[in-house]
């Protein structure tokens, strides 16, 4: 018995020890993209898999300024932010009416949007861009409405589902109270499903804030660049300069990375929620 | 409920959006496959576009490319994914939940970034430990069509293991304990309640991770463009990206535009297939 005990404590410490291990592999092209964007050209020329004798924070200063980064941090902030508002008031209203009223019309629509999932964004990306480009409408406003067609449908159906756990006599009660059908929705429906609307919206955001294809053929212009875009671009103006281009992919990663510390419960539970469905 | 206007009302701007984002360039896009457009005039040729597909080398060798890039990185990223899902489940303490941040984090990152990071990887961290190992094989990894589609899919797995591994967590978790508890009493050993109890549990996350996986290989782009950029030679370019020059750099649109329906058509066909084994899944 004593024997069996100490072979499992022996077996669950090379079990965290090897698991520890996968872990560093893991993380470890993070760490090598922080090492030598703190160090200089030729530091990373002579060892690029740790730190030299050469610590440096000039590179980001340089990343910074050619990223442009305060104005591509606005613009990315702008579009994801008005992408994620407008997707979620649209698709929670819609999925409200859908849950509320069981008609032919509402199987229909709901059927829309569960076939219009089917379709990859390569194959409508030519004529959707050549539609708007024809209208000279390709800007960051362009880029929101686009955003949000392309989010609605996954996030129809999301909310479908929670808002059909929500008793219809919550509504009925609040109707003899006196309100509004708007109000009935906003203030006593909407709010039951919370954790769905914190669902919506990090899915979306996430999509949004690290998307480049799209941005790319709409708002790719002075002005507007967003950061995966200004990241291209600087990319290659820096071909071998590598400590500048690492310096601005840390500084890129920065702002997802600080906010999934924060919220990494929720992030994760949205996450799957989402794949799942 | 609500007034018939009412329901109108709440439904109108979600179709009114799915309608003009998606079924409206959806349907011109099936009749510009139709067409020799090059964005700017354009004149009906029939089928002729999609003939022209199925002699086109580079074409079928991206369409081929991304198949095989599915594939391998199915089996990958759903074994990668299941394993890191079985350590963390293993016991709930800081120390698992850790490791399951770490697994995740990649997932978070763009793919324009981690195509980025990895190019670094692949010349400079590569190139110094072939130095230091003595490995040649370690050297020039993105010039090379065969290590170049490998890098792809490292990139790859890395980046969707974590996010596989949450979907195999949650069906693992939705195990009832005493089920399990009850298998180790009566004397089975680690593997083989793995093998009895969780695995035909985890039935439908295989279906699900699976199909998760083959949509987001087959419409790749950001990842293939910044870690490659279809290099050396168009030989590393995958379907996305052929759709993508073929348009915006040779301006044949209506050429893109049917490539871009055959990718329809594959993901919807796939799509159909796992609805199917779903269905047949839950009747049993």
């Amino acid at each position: 018995m004593k024997n069996l005990l100490k072979n499992q404590k022996w077996n669950s410490l090379l079990y965290g020890v090897l698991a520890a291990l996968v872990a560093l592999v893991w993380v470890y092209p993070f760490v090598i993209v922080v090492v030598n964007s703190l160090k200089t050209k030729r530091g990373i020329f002579s060892n690029p898999l740790w730190f030299t004798h050469d610590f440096t924070v000039d590179n980001f200063v340089t990343a910074y300024q050619a990223l442009d980064f305060t104005h591509s941090f606005v613009n990315s902030l702008l579009i994801t932010v008005g992408s994620v508002v407008l997707i979620t008031a649209v698709s929670a209203a819609a999925a409200y009416a859908l849950t509320r009223h069981q008609v032919k019309m509402s199987s229909f629509v709901y059927y829309l949007c569960a076939a219009t999932m089917l379709v990859p964004f390569q194959s409508i990306m030519i004529p959707l861009v050549s539609m708007f480009g024809s209208m000279n409408f390709l800007n960051r406003t362009a880029l929101i409405l686009m955003n949000t067609g392309l989010s609605v449908s996954l996030s129809v159906i999301l909310y479908y589902g929670a808002f059909q756990g929500v008793p219809k006599s919550m509504d009925e009660a609040a109707k003899l109270d006196g309100a509004s059908s708007f109000r009935v929705f906003a203030d006593v429906v909407l709010p039951a499903v919370n954790p769905m609307t914190g669902t919506v919206i990090i899915l979306n955001a996430m999509k949004l804030w690290n998307d480049y294809l799209l941005p790319s053929l709409v708002v790719n212009k002075n002005g507007m660049y967003t950061i995966p875009l200004k990241m291209y671009m600087f990319f290659g103006e820096t071909n071998s300069e590598w400590q500048l281009a690492l310096a601005g992919l840390v500084l890129s990663m920065i702002p997802i990375i600080i906010l999934f510390l924060l919220l990494q419960k929720q992030v994760m539970s949205s996450v799957t929620e989402g794949a799942i469905k | 409920m609500l007034k018939k206007h009412q329901y109108y009302g709440f439904i109108l701007p979600a179709v009114a959006f799915i309608i003009g984002i998606i079924i409206i360039p959806f349907i011109s896009g099936i009749i510009d496959s139709f067409t020799n457009s090059n964005g700017i005039s354009r004149q009906f040729i029939g089928l002729k576009n999609y003939q022209l597909l199925f002699q086109d080398y580079n074409f079928l060798q991206s369409f081929w490319l991304t198949f095989k890039f599915s594939v391998v990185s199915v089996v990958l990223i759903n074994l990668v994914g299941l394993v890191f899902a079985l350590i963390v489940t293993h016991k709930d303490n800081w120390f698992n939940n850790t490791l399951k941040t770490i697994f995740f984090i990649p997932n978070l990152v763009g793919g324009v970034l981690l195509g980025f990071i990895w190019q670094f990887i692949f010349t400079n961290a590569f190139k110094a430990l072939s130095v230091n190992l003595g490995q040649n094989w370690l050297n020039g990894w993105l010039s090379d069509e065969t290590t170049g589609f490998w890098g792809l899919v490292i990139l790859f797995t890395w980046q969707m293991s974590g996010y596989i591994m949450l979907v195999y967590i949650s069906f693992l978790n939705a195990i009832p304990k005493n089920s399990l508890e009850a298998s180790l009493l009566d004397g089975a050993s680690e593997l083989q309640t793995f093998f009895n109890v969780k695995l035909p549990q985890l039935a439908p996350a295989f279906t699900i991770s699976l199909f998760l996986t083959l949509a987001n290989s087959f419409k790749l782009y950001e990842q293939n463009l910044a870690l490659t950029n279809g290099g050396p030679y168009r030989s590393t370019e995958m379907i996305s990206m052929y759709i993508y020059n073929t348009a915006f750099v040779n301006f044949q649109q209506g050429y893109a535009q049917a490539t871009g329906i055959i990718l329809f058509v594959v993901v919807a066909l796939a799509s159909f297939i796992q609805l199917y084994f779903s269905r047949k899944g839950e009747r049993s």
